[in-house]
């Protein structure tokens, strides 16, 4: 059986409040041994004392019962007073009890999904939640971590468990008396899924970048304004500014949040024929970090002959010094329209949440594109009469694949789903 | 060295039986195979048919054994039909309707000619035990008989419960006695048990059926056989008739429901799904207003058909009235009336791969006693546990059945690990590698092993190799030739002509192409013997798919020697069940190969951790995230 194990669950240093959560089978009655006996399900102001009797500290004292708990085990937390001091005192308490250890990293969590109290992909959820520094993050955090993949997964792998089921029904009880034209409901099933795949499957890149940060690079000629652009925005003096044209020769990243997003702005050198070695090779650096950026802001001061497709926006600059030409003007010495760039940058971002995906990260990505494959074969192969059995072998490996997102299928679910859908036995 | 009688007893004549005892004589052990009746050997106790879709491909393993199912029932057959015919090769079965009584004379034949092997007729009451071994049996009569190794097959008869509408009684089957000593017996040793049900339909007398008006189902023209030595039917052959259950059918089954004893609340036991009762088939299926009935003849010579599809245990007035009901049937006598039967089963995770318990030394169980139904499960048991009884008798090495090369490895690693929750029959969805594990290929799977293994005689032998020349042959023939793709679509096979040529096996994996096609364009091709040529195009023609399956069974041999880190962190994998992941942390395997061997790992759940392990030396250069 599990041992029952303790740690900080909050911050180490100091705070007003850390909480010392405890996990397992042995909870209650090691913790009693420090605060008396506690209630089953409940909270309450206790004194901590040690084995000898010392008092430690006042702490509330929360008690969760199996299987109500975030473990599914019996749980306490120690909510103490925010101390270093208190909290190694408590901890070496807890370790001294017998049968009591330390948990391992992420080990509160892991006993979470051994106990089905949550599936692989809201671990996941939850360990981006707990990262999360923007609202963004912290929004499409808290969708995976509400279970919204895994009812996705849920509903995928029951209309393609129904899709099989109709397939090996054909096939194992041939000389029963089972419908026998089942291909347009397969496919119409399998379309259905793959539709919904290719959403997902398109909008893991949005969501990776969410999670790991947006790349904006400002880009355009020499002294067209592009890093006093970075420093009003940054509100701070990031890059060196001055009048003089290649000012910038490398690369210059600031993180920030614009609107919820986590944003890399990127400053790159201005787009010459530069003569200096150095400069040339910082052109070249910005060049390339602006293609792989996820929007380029063209600044200008004069109405530019670029492509405008090869760009998202262009600026003009330096609307206090001149007329203005185009629909984005801003001024980084007098702030003027910096607010209102800032509001069509998060604007475009935003447009691209809706087709954000609740699958996050490159392993959903890459389970959904090997379903898609299989899928895409049995459906060719039924729609063009091929063997029913091979399509029924690309549909369990597209399930297969599918399930690693959150759990493992067997075949008795396959079964199961065969028998309550027809009458099989002459 | 101790003298004992036998060094191995196989208990019960049914399929299972039989095939223990057999193939236990045949690899060398003096072998015994007693019965409460010597005439009711090799007896059909259920439908008179034999094969099916999963269950035909256990046949034919059996025949690439060297056993003895296969045989009998060709020479029973009276009908063989190729299920799936217009399906790929895999999924195809072949069943044939038996004669019951030739079916029956030929297996004791079969028995009486088995060098080394006796059959006696005697009650068992006990397992003999010394120093925690099986040491023999006690017979009713008191005398113990000794023996090396014990094979207990004794079906239903485990404390078995007959039930006709209100009345039942005690027997394993119509008109014979339990064996309840024995279950007594094996409820001393703590083993689990379980408790199933099955049901049987009325016997109808054949001369009061209206054969005229029936629907008649007659064989295929070009049967296909179970064994891979026979050639011909070997006797008449005669068609089924069909008819239908309809409204009026189902109302007097629903008006009668609270008579039946799996409805009245008399039977505690678990009835298979897939063989539902007529009074399961009326209630759960509600909308259905006619389910199909097969009305089988029961042999040449016998004036018996059973009805395939209205298994009961309604009183016997009912059944005469629900059968009256349906056409032809009007007037039809019922010979003998259908019978629910309750009966005790072993749970089968007390066994190992070998079918030997693990709490007892020596004693084999196989068949019905297992949990399993059908004729063709449990003489695939039988095969499994009297080989591997006399192997371990001679002291040998056991034997284990994989899933990757069998439906018997797939049935006996389903039954050992995951144990049973209603009887379980095989079916080819079970079957991972449902693609490789053809009934057409079970020779190609099986029989150098058996040979090897002593069980598969030297006639048999010498033929395997022959085919395996004559298919070796023509893969030569038509790997000597290249075709284009516009000679392929010159002969009706589809593939675009921006396509080079390729040689003969890897054309043959085009869907529509076939031996006879290339023939047409390469003559020296059309020698080609039919049979050899279409197992040719069945091998060729999965080729991709089972490239892939076995690029996974691959990577699991090479992986079964890899060593498990004492620290793989079973919970995130991702994939793994909740329970497997629990029972690894538990077993803390230390290779992949005995993580194989863990309670309920499936081949997936392997691929899954032998994934982990690579990517665990890689995670540990990572910085784990905090305990959260």
């Amino acid at each position: 059986m599990n041992e029952t194990i303790y740690a900080l669950a909050t911050a180490r240093g100091r705070a007003g409040v850390a909480v010392v959560r405890v996990s397992g089978p042995q909870t209650f009655s090691a913790v009693s041994q420090l605060t008396g006996e506690l209630p089953a399900h409940g909270r309450s102001l206790r004194s901590i004392r040690s084995l000898i009797g010392e008092t430690i500290d006042q702490a509330l004292v929360l008690t969760f019962q199996s299987p109500d708990s975030f473990t599914g085990e019996d749980v306490v937390e120690l909510h103490l007073h925010g101390s270093i001091a208190i909290v190694d005192r408590v901890l070496r308490e807890l370790g001294a009890l017998p049968g009591l250890r330390f948990a391992e990293a992420g080990e509160f969590s892991r006993r979470a999904l051994e106990n089905g109290k949550l599936d692989l992909a809201q671990i996941e959820g939850l360990a981006d939640l707990i990262d999360a520094e923007t609202e963004a993050q912290r929004l499409q955090a808290m969708r995976v971590f509400s279970g919204e993949l895994g009812t996705l997964v849920d509903s995928w792998r029951a209309r393609l468990l129904r899709a099989a089921a109709l397939l090996e029904a054909m096939i194992d009880f041939a000389d029963e008396d089972v419908p026998q034209d089942v291909t347009p409901e397969v496919v119409e099933l399998m379309t259905a899924v793959r539709t919904e795949l290719q959403v997902q499957s398109d909008g893991v890149a949005f969501a990776e970048r969410v999670r790991a940060g947006f790349e904006v690079a400002i880009i355009g000629p020499p002294n067209a304004g592009k890093s006093s652009l970075l420093n009003r925005m940054a509100g701070r003096d990031a890059a060196i500014t001055s009048q003089e044209p290649g000012t910038t020769r490398d690369v210059i990243e600031v993180y920030m949040d614009l609107g919820g997003f986590p944003v890399t702005l990127i400053d790159t050198a201005g787009l010459r024929d530069a003569e200096s070695e150095v400069e040339k090779i910082g052109i070249e650096r910005g060049g390339a970090r602006a293609q792989q950026a996820d929007l380029r802001l063209y600044l200008a001061e004069e109405e530019p002959t670029i492509d405008r497709k090869s760009v998202d926006f262009v600026v003009q600059t330096k609307i206090d010094q001149n007329p203005a030409w185009g629909d984005l003007v801003i001024s980084s010495k007098t702030g003027a329209g910096i607010d209102a760039l800032r509001d069509t940058i998060v604007q475009k971002l935003t447009s691209q949440v809706n087709k954000g995906s609740v699958a996050l990260r490159a392993r959903h990505r890459d389970a959904m594109g090997r379903a898609m494959v299989y899928l895409q074969s049995a459906c060719e192969l039924l729609e063009c009469g091929g063997d029913s059995e091979l399509a029924a072998q690309d549909i369990r490996s597209a399930i297969q694949d599918l399930g690693q997102i959150i759990g493992y299928i067997g075949v008795e679910d396959l079964l199961g789903e065969i028998f309550s859908s027809f009458c099989i036995g002459k | 060295m101790k003298h004992v009688d036998f060094d191995v007893i196989v208990i019960g004549g049914g399929h299972a039986g039989c095939e223990a005892a057999h193939v236990a004589a045949r690899v060398g052990a003096k072998t015994a195979l007693i019965t409460m009746k010597a005439g009711t050997i090799g007896e059909m106790s259920c439908n008179p048919a034999i094969g099916g879709l999963g269950k035909g491909h256990l046949v034919r393993e059996i025949d690439a054994l060297g056993g003895i199912m296969a045989r009998v029932a060709d020479y029973a057959g009276i009908q063989f039909r190729l299920l799936n015919r217009s399906k790929g090769p895999a999924v195809q079965g072949p069943r044939a309707q038996s004669d019951r009584e030739r079916y029956r004379t030929k297996m004791q034949e079969e028995m009486a000619a088995q060098e080394r092997l006796s059959v006696i007729e005697q009650e068992i009451v006990d397992i003999a035990v010394d120093a925690g071994a099986v040491s023999g049996v006690t017979l009713a009569d008191g005398t113990t008989v000794s023996a090396k190794k014990v094979v207990l097959t004794t079906g239903t008869f485990l404390r078995g419960k007959i039930f006709i509408g209100k009345s039942q009684q005690a027997g394993g089957r119509m008109g014979e006695r339990p064996s309840t000593p024995l279950a007594e017996r094996l409820e001393l040793l703590g083993l689990a048990f379980g408790r199933l049900k099955t049901g049987t339909p009325p016997r109808l007398k054949s001369s009061t059926i209206d054969w005229s008006v029936l629907e008649l189902q007659a064989g295929d023209v070009d049967p296909t056989f179970f064994s891979f030595e026979s050639a011909r039917a070997q006797c008449p052959q005669v068609s089924c008739g069909i008819t239908h259950t309809n409204e009026r059918t189902h109302e007097i089954i629903r008006d009668n429901l609270e008579q039946s004893a799996m409805y009245g609340g008399m039977i505690d036991g678990v009835g298979p799904r897939y063989c539902p009762s007529i009074e399961d088939k009326v209630v759960r299926f509600q909308d259905k207003t006619s389910h199909q009935v097969f009305l089988e003849p029961e042999g040449l010579n016998s004036d018996l058909v059973y009805p395939n599809g209205v298994s009961t245990s309604l009183p016997l007035d009912v059944q005469e009235s629900y059968i009256h009901s349906m056409a032809g049937l009007e007037k039809t006598e019922i010979a003998q009336p259908g019978y629910a039967i309750e009966y005790d089963y072993v749970d089968p995770r007390n066994l190992t791969h070998a079918l030997e318990l693990k709490e007892l030394n020596g004693l084999f169980l196989a068949g019905q006693i297992n949990g399993t139904t059908g004729y063709e499960e449990a003489a695939a048991q039988g095969l499994v546990a009297g080989l591997n009884a006399a192997l371990s008798a001679e002291n040998h090495e056991q034997v284990r059945f994989s899933r990757a090369t069998s439906y018997i490895g797939v049935m006996v690693d389903d039954l050992v690990t995951r144990g049973v929750s209603e009887p379980y029959r095989m079916f080819t969805s079970r079957a991972e590698f449902r693609l490789h594990l053809r009934a057409d290929n079970a020779d190609q799977r099986l029989t150098q092993w058996g040979y090897d293994l002593g069980c598969v005689s030297e006639a048999r032998y010498a033929l395997f190799l022959a085919k395996m020349d004559a298919l070796n042959a023509l893969r030569e023939r038509l790997d000597a030739r290249k075709f284009t793709a516009s000679e392929l679509n010159a002969v009706d096979v589809r593939i675009g002509s921006g396509n080079s040529s390729r040689i003969g096996t890897v054309a043959l994996e085009l869907a529509d192409c076939t031996v006879d096609k290339l023939a047409q364009i390469e003559p020296k091709l059309a020698s080609a013997d039919a049979s050899i040529a279409t197992q040719v195009q069945n091998d060729c023609r999965y080729v991709t798919y089972i490239k892939r399956q076995e690029r996974e069974v691959k990577a699991l041999q090479e992986a079964e020697g890899v060593l498990i880190p004492s620290d793989l962190d079973y919970a995130f994998i991702p994939g793994l069940s909740n329970e497997l992941s629990q029972k690894m942390m538990a077993a803390r395997p230390s290779t992949l190969k005995d993580a194989a061997t863990v309670d309920g790992v499936t081949p997936a759940a392997l691929l899954l951790i032998s994934g982990a392990v690579r990517r665990h030396g890689y995670d540990l250069k990572h910085d784990r995230k905090n305990a959260v």
